[in-house]
């Protein structure tokens, strides 16, 4: 989806030196989003090639060798160079392979939500009337119901694993898109470039795919980024609580979760994945700040 | 809440001006809120614990033991068929006054005993259906089929007729649930319109009196000056209710409070060296086992369960699960309970000989399941720890477990049904009876497993042995049956018994007399504080 | 005005209806019923199962149960909840206190914190307090709060014994009734010495956790609203004339920065009150978002719905409260409804 919208972006408004060329300079300014963007890719090569990165399995266990601390403190095994959990499972393992699980999650829920998003949105602001109504007010229901006990009661219902996580993340974020889509769609409908566009003949699909989707695109592009970083987030969290993936699907929040018994004694199992969370969902978000600045004129300016 | 709240304080108020430096205060610091002060409508140890200061039954198990002893009733006769139990009460035991503006103008009496019972027995017991009236361990033991009257012949005794003898009765009725409350109180309520706070502002006979309760904050108690066995030591007892066991330990290291329940096995090591902390510890009434299906193919084959008996590498579990916390379980019942028989041999840890056995068995690359409860239980710390390390276990030979888990009232109701092929779970005894433990594997006379054998194995011998051994009423004879029993379940091997959680208690230093209860309960009558 | 926020309340009667259904019908998808979930390992029996069920009136047809909801509802009546069998709006009020306490106290430290730190960052821009601060907010913003909660209990108290673990008073130094619920407040009308600053000490973590993440949005929030002010063309006049830095940020610039700012605010309010679940989780808090997620534990079918109606309808009308403070400032927003 991107990569064509792109291209529509770049076919509608044909400025020298082109769109992506001018993005790219303005993103490439912002210090901070190369950074971002740097762990970001880091982040997705760790969890492409984790098999050969990875020193062990994820659910190896070293019976001999449990909750050994990282290479830096008195008592760890060069073997395990950031130390082992309860059961002797390779941390740096773990966490290789939990990049896999957190970036799946953030990435399914991103693309759901802009595909449901971007369609209800639409739906809404081209039907308008009844229509807008109803998708409206679901999405003031969604809001309007504490986010994380509506993630939990869903998966209450529906059971706790990995595909059931992105459901309820998906569903608890949806209203952000849907409300943004229908906003910026809704300002476009009334341009003379649209109405000029219906005149010509354009049906309906045609009008909202090729004309108003691509002039919608850069503040969803920036939501789709934070988007991606709050799923991330949630899902951790959820996890955390004990019903994300389940074991032994080495999931950061849950490998939080697992090792809370040994905050006291054994800090550095439940400080890892922490950190893991945290670095990640940080670069996505300073990459996020640097599309935002750099697809948003109005801030460009200022 | 606020209501009853304030007149508490104005009470409580009065005696603190009176005597506010001198007055002794022990925090208990607690896992979590009672659904009510009940007992009988409750089943858990939390919302035991918090009525327990309140009450008393006929008969008391002794602090920090699972001796019953005598409690409101004096004495009691079994008759020599074991059918009528007559008990003696206690002359001159005074209630609690002063909460909810009820003043008693009687003392307890044969009437309160009826009462009590009455109200979980008689659908149409004026209290029967208050605050929606399930008393599931009345029914769990068995009382209604059990009991056929109770009656009161004087003031002070008062008899219960049986429909057949059963030898653990007078232990039952050491169990919370046959809490005596006050007749008096629940028609004062009645006549007021407000029956339903009976069971939120509780007025017992016991040793210390309901001062206040916010819900997932506190409870307080004060002492009960005319309690019949003297009155406590401590003047004030507090809970607090504490949810998350590293909150509790910090607590209790910084003051806060004097005594936590259930700590975290990981911190143990810490509180032993704590200078501050004493670490009392037990070994727990309960048992944590892995249930095979009987009923499922290969489990169906005493070898395959063997085998896997063998496979399990209980020692370490022992370790990383109950950080040493437990004793590796040899049968089904602790070695604490009477009847224990130390001559069962054990398998060993032989995963070679256990790949072997499933061999021969037919039985290569298995692909089975493994059920882990969602909640963390008195006999099993950390049961998705445990579940991880067996499926390593079970690789090792071939079988490729995976891992399943519901919440938990789901996660039981489908291991009663028999969905499961293997599965993680428990039991703690109630009453210190072996009949309390072994009823686990039991079958109805068709040989229908019990929804509570959840390893589905029906053993004729086993069962007719059951039975037989409930009808007796000499613990020698019954004895015997009991050790046969559990060398016949080793060899038989339905399950995988992994451990005997022991159960830890750090309390500080200045807490004096705290006895720990094999039961896991808590109390506190007889506890002081130096100060 | 009165129109503006009476059209805006009746707007949200239809979240409100379809809120009680989807609550009513989503708790009662949950697998498993209240009965089930109280039972010890021993089991029970089908025969047993169903009158207790029969006793709760859970065995009546569910269209018929949701009539006698609503009908409650509109008596007032919030039910009773299965597990405690104390009105739902009884609990509701003895936890919304804690909720609202901590809520209020994380905002405050959010905005006290958070809008000089936006100030300082904009009137700087691109310098190095700029970058410090904007960073720091972004990573306050991108916290596992969880974790950051378990991370500051470790540090501050465990091994710095600054402040207590859990819990909104010491309970063995003092004894009061809660007579508003609020312990800051409830403290000094005790009287007792040193009560309120030992409730204060048990605030300041999870103040901290649960003000994180409003703090880097507010800060965030107030930078990027005063550049924008910044730029527009009173601000270069005021300069033009002369006018001091300080005093064009202070009169000018800052006053008009605040009206989006105080827009997110009031938005974040409702979230808060909400979201605080994984803060009370860990700090063993006695709040409304550890209940909720309790209930759904317990399978507590009127507290669930009631309490969800509850917080929902407070959410709803800071929104609602929001829009009309926005219209208010914001006349055009008023005429576009």
């Amino acid at each position: 989806m991107p990569t064509d919208t792109t291209m529509g972006q770049a076919r509608s408004q044909p400025t020298p030196p082109g769109p992506l060329l001018a993005f790219w300079r303005s993103f490439r300014e912002n210090r901070g989003a190369v950074l971002g963007l740097t762990i970001v890719a880091v982040i997705v090569f760790v969890a492409v090639f984790a098999p050969l990165l990875a020193p062990y399995s994820p659910s190896e266990q070293f019976r001999g060798s449990t909750k050994l601390p990282p290479f830096w403190v008195i008592g760890s095994d060069p073997r395990f160079i950031l130390g082992t959990d309860a059961v002797g499972r390779d941390m740096l393992s773990r966490l290789i392979y939990g990049s896999r699980v957190s970036l799946f999650i953030g990435l399914s829920v991103m693309v759901v939500s802009m595909v449901v998003g971007v369609a209800l949105g639409l739906a809404a602001a081209w039907f308008g009337g009844i229509v807008d109504v109803i998708i409206l007010r679901i999405m003031d229901l969604i809001m309007s119901i504490p986010s994380l006990v509506l993630a939990i009661l869903i998966i209450a219902v529906i059971g706790p694993n990995l595909t059931n996580t992105i459901v309820a993340v998906t569903i608890v974020g949806l209203p952000r898109y849907v409300r943004l889509v229908r906003a910026s769609a809704i300002s476009e409908l009334s341009k003379d470039y649209v109405i000029g566009a219906k005149v010509a003949g354009n049906g309906p699909f045609r009008l909202m795919m090729v004309t108003i989707l691509p002039n919608c695109m850069a503040p969803l592009i920036v939501q789709a980024a934070l988007g991606l970083s709050d799923a991330i987030l949630e899902a951790a969290g959820l996890g955390f609580l004990g019903l994300g993936a389940q074991p032994p699907v080495p999931e950061w929040g849950a490998m939080l979760a697992d090792s809370r018994d040994l905050m006291l004694s054994h800090p550095w199992v439940m400080a890892l994945p922490g950190i893991a969370i945290l670095t990640t969902v940080l670069a996505i978000n300073l990459m996020g700040d640097g599309l935002r600045d750099a697809l948003d004129p109005r801030l460009k300016r200022s | 809440m606020k209501r009853f709240g304030m007149f508490a304080s104005a009470l409580l108020l009065g005696t603190m001006l009176a005597g506010a430096a001198q007055a002794k205060t022990l925090v208990y610091c607690s896992e979590g809120s009672p659904e009510n002060f009940t007992p009988a409508m409750n089943t858990t140890g939390t919302s035991f614990d918090a009525a327990r200061p309140l009450y008393n039954q006929l008969v008391e198990f002794e602090r920090g033991s699972t001796n019953v002893v005598p409690s409101l009733a004096e004495s009691w006769d079994v008759s020599p068929d074991g059918m009528t139990i007559t008990f003696k009460l206690r002359p001159g035991v005074k209630f609690h006054s002063g909460v909810n503006g009820f003043t008693p103008t009687r003392d307890f009496n044969a009437d309160d005993v009826i009462w009590s019972f009455d109200r979980q027995w008689k659908p149409d017991h004026p209290y029967a259906k208050v605050s929606g009236g399930a008393y599931d361990y009345f029914n769990d033991m068995g009382m209604p089929d059990l009991l056929k009257s109770i009656e009161k012949i004087d003031d002070l005794t008062v008899k219960m007729t049986l429909n057949e003898p059963n030898a653990p009765i007078i232990a039952n009725l050491a169990m919370d649930f046959a809490t005596i409350a006050s007749a008096e109180y629940a028609d004062f309520l009645m006549k007021k319109g407000t029956p339903e706070q009976f069971d939120q502002i509780p007025v017992g006979t016991g040793p210390f009196q309901f001062v206040a309760y916010q819900k997932d904050a506190v409870i307080r108690f004060k002492a009960f000056d005319d309690y019949w066995g003297g009155k406590a030591k401590i003047d004030d007892l507090v809970y607090a209710i504490t949810p998350d066991n590293t909150a509790r330990y910090a607590k209790l290291k910084a003051g806060e409070c004097h005594v936590m329940g259930y700590p975290n096995p990981a911190d143990l090591e810490a509180m032993g060296k704590d200078e501050a902390i004493n670490l009392l510890q037990q070994a727990g009434l309960n048992i944590g086992y892995l249930a095979m299906n009987a009923q499922k193919p290969p489990f169906d084959k005493k070898e395959v369960r063997q085998a896997i008996n063998m496979a399990i590498d209980r020692d370490s579990i022992l370790k990383e699960v109950y950080q040493g916390a437990g004793q590796k379980a040899k049968n089904l019942i602790p070695p604490t309970i009477w009847s224990y028989n130390d001559a069962v041999t054990d398998y060993e840890y032989n995963p070679e000989k256990a790949k072997e056995m499933l061999k021969a068995a037919g039985v290569e690359n298995l692909q089975s399941d493994l059920w882990w409860m969602p909640v963390q239980r008195p006999y099993n710390p950390n049961a998705k720890r445990m579940a991880e390390m067996m499926q390593a276990d079970l690789a090792k030979v071939g079988i490729n477990a995976e891992l399943k888990s519901f919440e938990w009232g789901e996660y039981r109701k489908r291991l009663q049904a028999g969905e499961h092929q293997m599965g993680l779970l428990g039991w703690t005894g109630d009453n210190g009876d072996p009949d309390n433990f072994f009823f686990l594997r039991g079958c109805d006379a068709q040989g229908t497993p019990a929804s509570q054998n959840i390893t589905k194995w029906c053993n004729k011998d086993f069962n007719d042995m059951l039975f037989q051994a409930r009808k007796l009423s000499e613990t020698a004879d019954r004895t015997k049956i009991y050790e046969q029993m559990q060398v016949l379940q080793k060899e038989e091997a339905p399950d995988v018994t992994i451990a005997h959680s022991t159960v830890f208690e750090p309390i500080r230093k200045e807490v004096i007399d705290y006895k720990i209860s094999p039961f896991g309960r808590h109390e506190f009558y007889g506890v002081d504080i130096q100060e | 005005m009165l129109r503006f926020f009476l059209k805006r309340v009746v707007l949200t009667l239809p979240t409100f209806f379809a809120l009680m259904f989807v609550t009513f019908l989503m708790i009662r998808l949950v697998p498993g019923d209240p009965v089930e979930v109280r039972l010890g390992e021993r089991g029970i029996s089908p025969e047993r199962h169903a009158e207790l069920l029969r006793e709760m009136g859970l065995d009546r047809p569910v269209w018929q149960q949701f009539a006698d909801y609503v009908w409650g509802l509109f008596h007032g009546d919030f039910g009773v909840s299965i597990i405690t069998k104390t009105p739902v709006v009884r609990e509701f009020l003895t936890l919304f206190p804690a909720t609202l306490e901590l809520t209020l106290c994380a905002m405050i430290f959010a905005i006290t914190l958070g809008i000089p730190a936006g100030v300082i960052a904009a009137t700087r821009r691109g310098g190095i307090y700029d970058q410090t601060l904007m960073g720091l907010a972004l990573t306050g913003y991108s916290m596992p709060i969880f974790w950051w909660g378990l991370l500051l209990i470790l540090v501050m108290s465990n091994t710095l014994h600054l402040t207590p673990v859990s819990g909104r008073i010491d309970l063995i130094k003092y004894y009061f009734e809660p007579v508003t619920g609020f312990m800051l407040i409830d403290s000094l009308l005790s009287g007792q010495k040193g009560a309120f600053l030992d409730a204060v000490r048990h605030l300041i973590l999870p103040t901290i956790v649960l003000g994180t993440v409003p703090l880097a949005t507010v800060a965030r929030m107030t930078r990027s609203a005063m550049l924008e002010v910044l730029g527009e063309d009173y601000v270069r006049t005021a300069r033009a004339k002369g006018l001091t830095w300080r005093r064009i940020i202070g009169l000018h610039a800052l006053r008009n920065a605040l009206i989006p700012v105080v827009t997110v605010i009031g938005l974040q309010i409702g979230t808060l009150l909400a979201g605080a679940v994984l803060t009370e989780t860990i700090f063993s808090w006695p709040g409304v978002g550890k209940w909720l997620v309790e209930s759904i534990a317990r399978r507590d079918y009127p507290a669930l719905q009631g309490g969800i109606m509850l917080i929902s309808s407070i959410v709803i009308l800071c929104n609602v409260i929001v829009d009309v403070l926005y219209g208010l400032i914001n006349p055009r927003i008023r005429h576009a409804h």
